[in-house]
Order: C-alpha cells, then sequence, then structure tokens
C-alpha cells in the first residue's frame, strides 16, 4: 500500500538516511507510528485484563462505516473530502458499536465473544455497502478511503503526527491518573463496585481510549489490523513482568519498538506495506518476549523447571545415600546400591551424582563407589530432617496436608509455614539445628520409603 | 403482612430499626426474572458475628451482593449502620468470593491490600508510602508479612483469602461484608481468620459470612441467618440453631444433619474439630 519514504540514493546510503532518521519526512513518520504503538500498548493493557482485548477489533471495524458514510454526507453538504471531517464520522461509528457491545453485554445473557463478532460484523458489513455505494456515485475524491482499511503511514504528514500526539497524550494522562482505579476494575469488580466506583463510568472512559486509539491507528496501520496495536504489545509484556505498572511500560515500550520497526522495515524494502509490517514487527516481538521472557517466558520457565528438576534429584541422592550409612554403617555406597533406593534410571542417578560432585556434596571414593562429603552430609541431615517433619506432619495433618502438596516447586519451610513447622518440632521432640528425628516407617525397603513427596 | 409506606426521602423508614447493623425489609432480588430472594425481611444487630447459612443456591451470596448494592434489587430496602448504603459506603467492608478474581493479575500481596485504601485515597490520586505502611500492617496481622513482594498467584489458597482478609482490614470499616472466607483453606488459615473475625467483633464492629461449614458455624458465630431463598430464621445462635430450623432450611437433603443436630443436643454446646 505505502510506497517508499526514500525515492532516491545508494541503497546503504538510504538505510543509513533512515536508520538515523535524517529525512524529515522520515522523522515524522517514525514520530507518529511509535507514539501510536506507546498508546495501543497502555490501553490495550487494560483492555486484556478487562478481557476486552476484541474490542480494538470491533471499534477498527466499526469504523469502516464512519468514514464512508462520513464521506457521502460531505459530498451530499457540498463540501470537499476532508480528513478531520471522515474522522470525525469514524470516532462517531466506533463510538456507538462500542456502546452497543457494553449494552448488549448488560441486557442479554450473550457472552462477550459473542456480543463482539455481532457488532464487529454488523458494522463491517454496513461499511462495505456504504464504501460500494461511495465507489460508484463518488466523484474523484474518493480515491484514498481505502487507504483507511489498510492504512497508508507513509503518507503521514506533520499534521497528523501533531493529532497523534495531542490525541495519544491526552489517553496516556488519563491513563496514568486513573492508573490504580482502572487496575481495580480489571482485577476485581465487584470490590471496586463495593467501595463506590463506578463500573460502567470506568468503562466508558477505556471505552473511549480504545475509541481514540483506533482512531489515530486509523492511517497507520488501517482499521482491519489496528486490533494488533492494542492486543499484541500488552500480550507480549505479560512474559516479562508480575507487575501491573512494568506490565504497561512494558507494553508501550514493545508497541513503539515494534512500530518503528515495521515502519524502518517499509522504509528500506520499497513497496511493502507499513501498516501490515509494524503488525508483523509486533508479532516478532511477541515471539521473543514468549520464548525469552523474564518471569513467564518458555526458555526462562523450562530453566527453572530444569534447575528445580536437577535439584530435587541432588535432594534424592543425598537423603537416599545417609539413610543407607544410617541403615548399615558404611559410609561408601556403589552406584547399583544407589539405583536400589527408590524408582529412579540409572541416567537420573549418574546426573545427580555428576551434579552432586560439581557442588562438592558428593565424593567419588574409586570408580561406582561414592561417599558424602562434609558439606553433603549436612545438607543430607538437613533434608531427611525436613523429610520427616513432613512425614509426621502429614501422619497427624493428613487432612490438611493435602492443600499444601501443589506447592511442589517449594522446599519445605516454604511449604509448611513456619509455626506449623516450629510445633512439629516440638511435637517431634528436635530442637532446630539438631539432627534428624527417627523415621516414622521402616528405611531400606523402596515400597514403604516410597512416600508422598513435597517436591523437594 | 402490612403494605409498608413508601419513604422515598427519609434516610431510614420506620420498618427499619436504626440500632440494627443491617436492616432488610421486604427484600426479593431476581437474576433474569428468577427470583432467587423472596420477601427478606430481618434484622442483625451491632456487635456480632453473623453466619448466613443455606444450601446451594439459597441466595446467601446474593444477598449481601444487594446489600452492598452490586445486583439490583427487584423491590423492597435495606439499611446498614442506620443509613442508605450509599452513604455509609466508607464504613462498609467486604470480602468477595476468592474465586469471583483472576489470580493472575499481574499485582502483589502488597498492592492488593493497599486497593482496601482507593476509597480513602481517592481518585486520580496514587498510593503512598504511609497507605503501604498500613497494608504491611495487615498483612503482619493475618500472617503474611513475608508474601507482601509476591505475586498472587504464587501465593496458595490459603494465603490468597488471607489477603483479602487484609484488604478488608485496611477498609477500617464498622460493618464487614464476607464471602465465604472459610472456603476450602487450611487449618491454619481457617483459625488465623477466626481470630481476626474475633477481634473485629470485639472491636464493636459487625462481621456478616456467608458460611457453608455446619460443623464450625456454630461454634464461630454468635447469630444466624438461616437462608433458603425465603428467610428461614434470623436471631441469636443460641435459640436459632434448632433442628427443626436447619430442618426447613435444608429440606429433606440433609440426613446428617439429624446427626449434627443430636450431636449438640448431646454435647449441649459448641461441637469441636
Amino acid at each position: 500500500m505505502s510506497g517508499p519514504i526514500l525515492a532516491t540514493g545508494p541503497e546503504t546510503e538510504g538505510l543509513l538516511r533512515i536508520l538515523l532518521l535524517q529525512d524529515f519526512n522520515t522523522r515524522i513518520v517514525v514520530a507518529g507510528a511509535m507514539l501510536l504503538g506507546a498508546v495501543g500498548g497502555l490501553v490495550g493493557t487494560f483492555l486484556m485484563f478487562r478481557r476486552r482485548a476484541l474490542i480494538g477489533d470491533v471499534l477498527g471495524h466499526a469504523m469502516l462505516p464512519g468514514v464512508a458514510g462520513a464521506f457521502l454526507l460531505l459530498q451530499v453538504l457540498g463540501f470537499e473530502r476532508n480528513l478531520p471531517g471522515l474522522l470525525t464520522g469514524g470516532a462517531v461509528a466506533a463510538t456507538l458499536a462500542g456502546l452497543m457491545v457494553l449494552g448488549l453485554r448488560k441486557i442479554t445473557r450473550l457472552g462477550d465473544d459473542a456480543v463482539m463478532a455481532i457488532v464487529l460484523s454488523g458494522f463491517f458489513g454496513f461499511g462495505v455497502v456504504l464504501l460500494s455505494i461511495v465507489q460508484t456515485t463518488g466523484g474523484g475524491g474518493q480515491a484514498g478511503l481505502e487507504d483507511f482499511v489498510f492504512g497508508k503511514t507513509a503518507s503521514m504528514v506533520t499534521a497528523d503526527v501533531v493529532v497523534i500526539a495531542i490525541g495519544g497524550l491526552g489517553v496516556a494522562i488519563v491513563g496514568s491518573i486513573l492508573f490504580k482505579d482502572l487496575g481495580l476494575l480489571c482485577f476485581d469488580e465487584s470490590f471496586s463496585a463495593s467501595i463506590g466506583r463506578p463500573s460502567g463510568l470506568l468503562d466508558l472512559v477505556l471505552l473511549t481510549m480504545a475509541v481514540l486509539t483506533a482512531l489515530i491507528g486509523l492511517q497507520a496501520v488501517g482499521l482491519v489490523l489496528v486490533v494488533a496495536v492494542m492486543v499484541i504489545p500488552p500480550a507480549a509484556a505479560r512474559f516479562i513482568t508480575d507487575d501491573l505498572r512494568k506490565t504497561v511500560l512494558w507494553s508501550s515500550g514493545i508497541g513503539a519498538t515494534g512500530c518503528w520497526i515495521g515502519v524502518t522495515l517499509s522504509a528500506v524494502a520499497p513497496g511493502l506495506p507499513a501498516g501490515a509490517m509494524i503488525v508483523l514487527s509486533m508479532a516478532g516481538l511477541f515471539v521473543v518476549t514468549l520464548v525469552l521472557g523474564g518471569r513467564r517466558g518458555l526458555v526462562p520457565g523450562w530453566l527453572l523447571a530444569r534447575r528445580v528438576r536437577r535439584r530435587v534429584g541432588r535432594d534424592h541422592l543425598l537423603r537416599s545415600m545417609l539413610e543407607h550409612r544410617e541403615l548399615t554403617g558404611e559410609s561408601e555406597v556403589a552406584v547399583e546400591t544407589i539405583l536400589g533406593f527408590r524408582v529412579w534410571s540409572a541416567g537420573e542417578v549418574s546426573a545427580s551424582l555428576r551434579a552432586g560432585r560439581r557442588v562438592g556434596e558428593v565424593v567419588e571414593v574409586e570408580p561406582g563407589r561414592w561417599r558424602l562429603s562434609e558439606r553433603g552430609e549436612l545438607e543430607a541431615i538437613a533434608l531427611v530432617r525436613n523429610h520427616r517433619l513432613w512425614e509426621y506432619y502429614l501422619l497427624r495433618h493428613a487432612d490438611i496436608a493435602a492443600s499444601h502438596v501443589d506447592r511442589a516447586a517449594d522446599r519445605i519451610e516454604h511449604v509448611l509455614d513456619p509455626v506449623l513447622v516450629r510445633s512439629l518440632e516440638v511435637e517431634v521432640g528436635a530442637a532446630i539445628g539438631a539432627r534428624a528425628p527417627e523415621s516414622p516407617h521402616p528405611l531400606g525397603d523402596v515400597a514403604s520409603v516410597e512416600e508422598p513427596e513435597p517436591g523437594g | 403482612m402490612h403494605v409498608p409506606p413508601r419513604h422515598a426521602d427519609a434516610a431510614i423508614g420506620p420498618e427499619h430499626d436504626p440500632d440494627a447493623a443491617v436492616s432488610i425489609h421486604d427484600m426479593t432480588v431476581a437474576y433474569q426474572r428468577r427470583p432467587v430472594l423472596w420477601d427478606l425481611d430481618l434484622d442483625i444487630p451491632r456487635g456480632v458475628l453473623a453466619a448466613v447459612i443455606g444450601p446451594n443456591g439459597a441466595g446467601k451470596s446474593t444477598m449481601i451482593k444487594a446489600c452492598l448494592g452490586l445486583v439490583p434489587k427487584a423491590s423492597g430496602s435495606v439499611r446498614l449502620l442506620g443509613g442508605r448504603p450509599r452513604a455509609v459506603r466508607g464504613r462498609i467492608g467486604y470480602v468477595p468470593q476468592r474465586e469471583s478474581v483472576d489470580w493472575d493479575f499481574p499485582v502483589s500481596a502488597l498492592d492488593v491490600v493497599c486497593m482496601g485504601m482507593y476509597r480513602r485515597i481517592g481518585w486520580f490520586r496514587p498510593v503512598r508510602r504511609r497507605h503501604r505502611d498500613a497494608a504491611m500492617t495487615a498483612l503482619d496481622r493475618v500472617g503474611l508479612a513475608d508474601f507482601a513482594k509476591r505475586q498472587i498467584s504464587r501465593l496458595s489458597g490459603g494465603q490468597q483469602q488471607r489477603v483479602f482478609l487484609a484488604r478488608a482490614l485496611v477498609q477500617e470499616a464498622d460493618l464487614y461484608f464476607m464471602d465465604e472466607p472459610f472456603a476450602s483453606v487450611d487449618a491454619a488459615t481457617e483459625s488465623a481468620i477466626l481470630e481476626v473475625l474475633r477481634e473485629l467483633r470485639d472491636g464493636g464492629r459487625t462481621v456478616v459470612v456467608v458460611h457453608h461449614d455446619l460443623q464450625t458455624a456454630r461454634e464461630y458465630f454468635d447469630w444466624l441467618v438461616l437462608l433458603n431463598t425465603r428467610l428461614v430464621a434470623s436471631g441469636a445462635m443460641g435459640t436459632t440453631w434448632t433442628p427443626g430450623n436447619l430442618r426447613s432450611t435444608y429440606g429433606g437433603r440433609l440426613t446428617l444433619l439429624e446427626d449434627v443436630g443430636r450431636a449438640m443436643g448431646e454435647a449441649g454446646g459448641g461441637i469441636k474439630r
């Protein structure tokens, strides 16, 4: 859709000019697009947590009949085709659609998804009809109306960016002064209402912010794809942080970055539509955070799981070796014997032994024979002690214990509350730091050693 | 039944007891034209721990939601602490059902507790240091001081429930509505919550609790509201906890109830777990 921002110059020089924002025109387009991305990320975060992520799609599509209707109206009234008029039409239609979503949701039993699909397709269908009327009846001015469908980023001029900046600033200000109240609405609507916060009014504010965002996104990415600006950045930010404020900041940052990359790519590769490139760039950033994200990303999650798994394996090893010594009095033990301690594979055992040696908890006396190091022994005593406290806990409080077992990744001190651990210690008669209490069941026999695991 | 006169402008009509913490008159609530509560008429005095008890679908949650104005009333009126619910909102605390919120939301335990002060902080103003300090104190009171910075999804169910309780504490309300605060919590949490509720009552506040556990109801509470779409009975625990009332509440559905009632008679007092 959009043409190249740069028309002349050798390729490398052109690329440099784009990256360094040497062109005034490039600067304008990049600034406008990044502002849009930042605002979309902010509004989108609240929409996502209000479970209304798709409202952006409704608003975008609903703008078509508004824009086309405004065009026809302007023509009938004898005015020139002008952007403010068209955008006003789009805003009116989008607001109407948003109110219909909120209203239908309230008076019917239909779910959010069904309501949004109905309103979206209804408005868009009407828009397509109006557009065809424009095309058959319209004079010369109708050319360019289709640009709203897929956007025309490169055609942005200073005035557009000023409009985007003003609208964006307004949205950002409202978003930050209502930050805590919108957050509460998203998290716990009934509590919010119980302290007198009007949910309807707050939803209306959020809707207005979304309409403004869709409006300023219309030119850049077009009404079909504008939803991406409000959905992808917050979803990507969700993998990175567990704090609402940071989610908003990351989301805005990802939105702005996605827009910058998209605009730059479309400038570098002439002929690629900027709007679609923006959305693709955001999708790319989404994949990156999905995989690498700090808190909830796939790789960090996998690394954490692996670390826990290794820790658990090493814990099992230490405990087994200590219990073996308690039972037989021998401090050295062969790998084959370790293998018989519990239900685990040779691979798991050797991996745990290697990991244990790396951190200095076990020592290989001669090939295939191992013993605990001094440090390993201390660690093992602490483990066995906690493990047996846990067993006593299960024996005495089996009815309550079940609710704790799922917190598997935690060590026992975190699984039980400190008060309970202490009272157990009193019950079991072990002072803090003392040796492990006697096991409540006979040791050695794999079948009876297998007991419910707190996980480590 | 007399037809109540309309007292649209009066702060409190003659049908309401101004000294009651909760006064409900002729209240009917309907969802999609299906009535869930019929002609409810009851008073709960100040300074009691009141249990609202009844089978599933009896309208227990609906009753407190209607009192708070969260669901519309088809008819009837409610007075809280002698005033209209809107007028006394700053003196009312609320603990919603734990399942009603998304615990994956990116906030810490401390953030959630701070929400209890949003009304006092007011619109447009941020949470400040002194608010966070107050929230810390409340978290400490429910035994969660060490978990303040933890994201709420990484808390156990019982801990989440205690976070909700701490949020209610910072509301510093005179009247609390709590929706199933004891639902599926561990024993440690149950006793921690009960202790806090008793402290609130001993401080002269009124706590209305939707409760599901018949075993503990008699021991924990001193006022009883028995509900099954209609009001079955409301009164002091000692006089209202009768096998007859319980049977009318649960119909023939609970044979266990007979045993509970009998055991109660034999024990002549609270049943210990």
